[in-house]
């Protein structure tokens, strides 16, 4: 089963797909919304088979293809999955069709075509399974710069309040961080020997101050990209005025790109680089854990809320990413995937609120726990697991970054554990003031605020919770597949994990 | 006395001499053939003349031979750029005919007669334009493909006088605002002309200081054939100042038909004002002619100066750059805003050029094809925007266009994002062609200034991209025009090309590559 070509036919049947959605007529967009929906779960399904096909215990990279593209820079078709990349492509494939369901209604009230919005979806789903799927630095920069496009109209056309301003600070955001990583694919291309292939490039040497300065343009698109303080202030914009379920992707997915980039291509290709920078990189992510948490305490738009809460989880991948230990490692592997079912379930519980309320202002709720209890329900349960309550999966994954951070710096764990505290303060308060306490007479009026979770709606939310719940009590199949993909980048860095103290507790959380 | 002929390679420059005859014919067929007539035999005869040029120089491929008593080299790049020059005109002459858009044509039938008199606004709302283009356009292609396989700088300024003359007068032949349409004649004509002064004086310097190195007994006078010139500028004798002011000055001259800063002030005034068909051409053509002389200038005949003339034109480069870029942020006009983006353009080019390594010639060579292709498409798109005032080039005009002709907003967004050098585009492969070029060639500087120049080159289009498909439809909001189908063909053309050589760059990487090979 490892002979079929999984990663081609998996970028490419989405783009497929999105043809295919785009030329059905606008007058009938029912038939739109189902196919495009039958189509991403076929990809779902196709997936899962390739999740089957890798085995766990192999060679990091499996499922490689190789196909020639412009031979005069050496630039190739390179597909190849290591545990890394299969966990994130899992996470596209089980988010889109989700945000499919989710986003039934959503372009109904623009006066925009429905097909061309599904489209945009799928093919936003092919860019995405395509810059986890490179193996070839050229096709990495391509995937990640046209990745912007579906994004840039998927905000642009069907977004809310302020789209326009929102969109467009995307793209330019984007598109310098991508212009700094085009230098660096450059040199990188120079310097390493006119070669795209990732393998041969890990293996080439630079001198350090090369190294210094191509890890930096890489490292900044990505910072960029994940967001990292100081390059954030784009994305609650973004998040704030993306339709519900293209913020789901857009933060869930689309931002794991930056953390999923540092990994696979600034820590392997420039080791030297990564070490001397790692206290700095460090320093960013603590400093985005406390300063978004507070300013999400402070937000009165749900959305940007939310959006400003990831920012503060990125901080925690950020930081477990830069502890050099496998521990840390695959914590933050973990929690990029947990971060995107979580947050992605949080963006889309907030988009119904939203959506009944036509309001995304907190002021506006109050109570509506009394008119719609199992959607404050399942608030509830979203705000516990971004906040990394114990039996959700986003615990494990925090619990993982922090001690395998605190083996090797204790300060920088301790910091980055206030997050926690401020966590739970923003998510709660959140909660208490949209769903808790006196009941809004403001919501009475609106006749859609009585309207508890639709059939369509509970279909969008149960395989997210269940998914949390399951991960959160067994992470093993994960971390199965993670833990050699991480131990192999730890090893290019050339870090290896202090010895165990009091080894059996940390083994036995990773287990 | 006997005169002995210089021996001609009639095979190598038959693509010269069919756009010749063609050109020539054009100017009998506007004599003799009758009016009604005209449009059509002189559209089917340059397209006609431009195929056969392009069939003959395919079965020329392979030549490399300097002929004409060394007047014309016949080499690799030569060929290149003549077949781009082809193929673009091939294009732009579509456009040029074009007749269903407007009664008559976008020409005007005599361009000199004063403005706002009787007889202009007759001859503006008269049926018939000028068919003088066609002959005009010909000449002026003939012109640039002479001027990319000169060997020897006279007969390059011939071939810059042979195409600049007849790009002025197109200039002016515009049959809506025919006074900016003058304007911009005229002052392409005056900066134009002190532009080929330079250059005349340049070579003038250039004789010179050859006859200064080659006046040891038994040899030769000086001359001004690339050979020489390479051969003198090698020999480093003490005093170079000669050397230096003919090549600042010959640069002059060639840079100015390239808008590169700070001899761009023409090309904002210019586009705008020429008719918008005549723009495309100028833009695609009148560019690959300007950058392969002066690849072919700096690197067959100045190659030894290489090191004194590479910071002067790096620092004309990077201020290319930033001038287009920053000043293409302000621009309100559409006509405008791609003339500051060619300009920007012409500083990547210019990067390239300066990589001083064969890739640097192969991948200026593929960027010219591919911004050709793409700048066509644009002014096509240009065309067709239009109202009962003729083509609407405000950019507050174009809010809400996506709304109403999504087809024609979505080719337009996506040459515009060609032009920001987004990937699967033909922008992005010839933006990473040069910088990569430029980088191996250790000019990191120019390839840093690029980079950083984009970016700021990303906020025009996504201004215009924005105005169409996010902004709502205003009162004013013209319609998009059913393009005829030369238009049409054009427009798919290009659209084409730029998607083409955006995904699948690898045939013309490797021809460029192959071509990319200079003889002395």
């Amino acid at each position: 089963m490892q002979d079929f070509p999984y990663l081609t036919v998996l970028t490419g049947l989405p783009l497929l797909g999105a043809i295919v959605v785009w030329c059905l007529p606008k007058s009938r967009p029912e038939t739109a919304k189902i196919v495009a929906l039958a189509w991403s779960l076929l990809v779902f399904v196709l997936s899962v088979v390739m999740w089957i096909a890798f085995d766990a215990g192999g060679d990091r990279f499996q499922l490689r293809e190789s196909y020639q593209w412009i031979p005069t820079w050496d630039a190739r078709f390179t597909f190849a999955a290591d545990g890394i990349a299969l966990v994130m492509l899992l996470l596209v494939t089980v988010l889109v069709p989700i945000v499919i369901v989710a986003s039934w209604h959503d372009a109904d009230k623009s006066r925009r075509s429905i097909p061309t919005y599904f489209a945009l979806l799928l093919v936003l789903e092919c860019t995405m399974i395509g810059v986890f799927a490179a193996a070839d630095v050229f096709l990495f920069y391509v995937f990640f710069e046209v990745m912007l496009v579906p994004m840039y109209f998927l905000i642009g056309s069907f977004g809310g309040h302020q789209r326009q301003y929102a969109a467009v600070k995307f793209f330019l955001y984007s598109l310098v961080g991508g212009l700094f990583m085009l230098a660096a694919v450059i040199g990188l291309w120079v310097v390493g020997g006119h070669t795209f292939d990732w393998q041969a490039l890990t293996s080439s040497e630079f001198a350090t101050n090369t190294g210094r300065w191509l890890f930096l343009g890489f490292f900044i698109a990505f910072a960029i990209k994940a967001p990292f303080f100081p390059f954030h202030t784009w994305l609650p914009d973004a998040g704030g005025a993306a339709p519900a379920g293209a913020a789901a992707l857009l933060v869930g997915v689309l931002d794991k790109v930056g953390t999923f980039g540092i990994l696979r291509y600034c820590l392997p290709l420039f080791p030297e680089a990564s070490r001397w920078f790692a206290p700095w990189a460090i320093a960013l992510a603590l400093i985005g854990i406390i300063y978004a948490a507070l300013l999400a305490i402070g937000q009165n738009d749900l959305k940007r809320l939310v959006s400003y809460t990831s920012i503060a989880h990125f901080g925690f991948i950020g930081v477990g990413i830069f502890a050099f230990t496998t521990q840390a490692g695959t914590g933050a592997v973990l929690y990029m995937l947990n971060h995107g079912l979580a947050t992605g379930l949080l963006f889309l519980v907030v988009g119904m609120l939203v959506a009944r309320r036509d309001s995304a202002n907190i002021r506006d709720f109050g109570g509506a726990g009394k008119l719609v209890p199992v959607l404050a329900g399942v608030l509830f349960f979203a705000g516990l697991a971004s906040l990394a309550l114990p039996g959700t999966a986003p615990f494990v994954s925090e619990f993982l970054v922090l001690v395998g951070t605190f083996t090797v710096n204790k300060p920088v764990a301790v910091i980055a554990t206030v997050g926690i505290i401020l966590a739970a303060a923003y998510v709660l308060w959140m909660v208490q003031r949209t769903t808790q306490g006196n009941l809004n007479p403001a919501l009475l009026e609106e006749p859609r605020m009585r309207r508890d979770l639709s059939v369509r709606e509970k279909v969008v939310v149960a395989p997210l919770i269940l998914l949390i719940l399951f991960l959160g009590f067994y992470p093993k199949p994960v971390t199965d597949v993670i833990n050699p993909a991480v131990q192999a980048t730890m090893q290019d860095v050339g870090k290896s994990d202090p010895a165990p103290i009091s080894g059996t507790t940390t083994e036995a959380a990773v287990k | 006395m006997t005169i002995k002929f210089p021996d001609i390679d009639y095979a190598a420059i038959a693509p010269l001499l069919i756009m010749f005859g063609v050109a020539a014919l054009g100017v009998l067929v506007e004599a003799f053939v009758p009016k009604r007539a005209r449009h059509l035999t002189q559209l089917v005869l340059a397209l006609a003349g431009l195929v056969a040029a392009l069939v003959v120089l395919v079965t020329q491929a392979e030549t490399r031979v300097v002929t004409a008593g060394g007047a014309i080299a016949v080499d690799g790049p030569a060929l290149f750029l003549q077949g781009s020059i082809i193929v673009l005109a091939i294009m732009a002459v579509l456009l040029i005919g074009e007749r269903s858009l407007e009664k008559g044509g976008p020409f005007v039938a005599q361009a000199a007669i004063t403005v706002g008199s009787e007889d202009d606004r007759r001859q503006a709302a008269r049926a018939d334009g000028a068919t003088e283009v066609y002959p005009l356009a010909t000449f002026a292609i003939f012109g640039m493909m002479l001027f990319v396989s000169a060997n020897d700088l006279l007969t390059m300024f011939i071939a810059l006088e042979v195409l600049s003359l007849p790009l002025y007068l197109m200039c002016a032949l515009a049959r809506r605002r025919r006074l900016v349409s003058q304007e911009a004649a005229l002052k392409y004509f005056m900066l134009g002309a002190y532009a080929s002064a330079f250059f005349l004086f340049g070579v003038a310097l250039v004789y010179g200081f050859t006859a200064s190195v080659q006046a040891a007994p038994g040899r030769m006078a000086g001359g001004v054939d690339f050979a020489t010139i390479h051969a003198a500028a090698t020999q480093s004798p003490a005093n170079r100042a000669l050397l230096f002011g003919g090549l600042a000055m010959i640069a002059i001259g060639l840079l100015f038909k390239a808008a590169a800063a700070p001899f761009h002030v023409w090309t904002p005034d210019v586009y705008q004002g020429a008719p918008t068909a005549v723009t495309g051409f100028m833009a695609a053509c009148t560019k690959v002619a300007a950058f392969g002389a002066l690849l072919r200038v700096l690197y067959v005949a100045f190659d030894g100066a290489r090191w004194d003339f590479t910071p002067v034109l790096g620092a004309i480069a990077i201020l290319t750059m930033l001038v287009g870029a920053v000043l293409s942020v302000t621009q309100t006009d559409l006509k405008r805003l791609l003339a500051y983006s060619s300009i920007a353009n012409a500083g990547y080019l210019l990067v390239g050029v300066l990589a001083g390594v064969r890739e640097g010639i192969s991948s200026t060579m593929f960027y010219l094809v591919a911004y050709g292709f793409t700048v066509i498409a644009a002014f096509a798109v240009v065309t067709l925007v239009r109202d009962a005032d003729g083509e609407a080039t405000h950019l507050s005009r174009w809010a809400g266009l996506g709304r109403r002709s999504p087809v024609f907003a979505g080719v337009f967004t996506f040459i515009l994002l060609a032009f920001a050098g987004i990937p699967l585009t033909s922008g992005f492969i010839s933006k990473f062609a040069v910088f990569g070029a430029a980088l191996d060639g250790g000019q990191t500087w120019l390839v840093i200034a690029g980079v950083i120049t984009s970016m700021v080159l990303a906020f025009p289009y996504l201004r215009v991209v924005v105005m169409m498909w996010l902004s709502e439809p205003g009162e004013s909001t013209p319609t998009i025009a059913v393009p005829g189908a030369l238009t049409a063909a054009a427009l798919v053309i290009g659209v084409a090309a730029t998607l083409v050589l955006g995904v699948a760059p690898a045939p013309l990487l490797n021809l460029s590559d192959t071509a990319g090979q200079f003889i002395r």
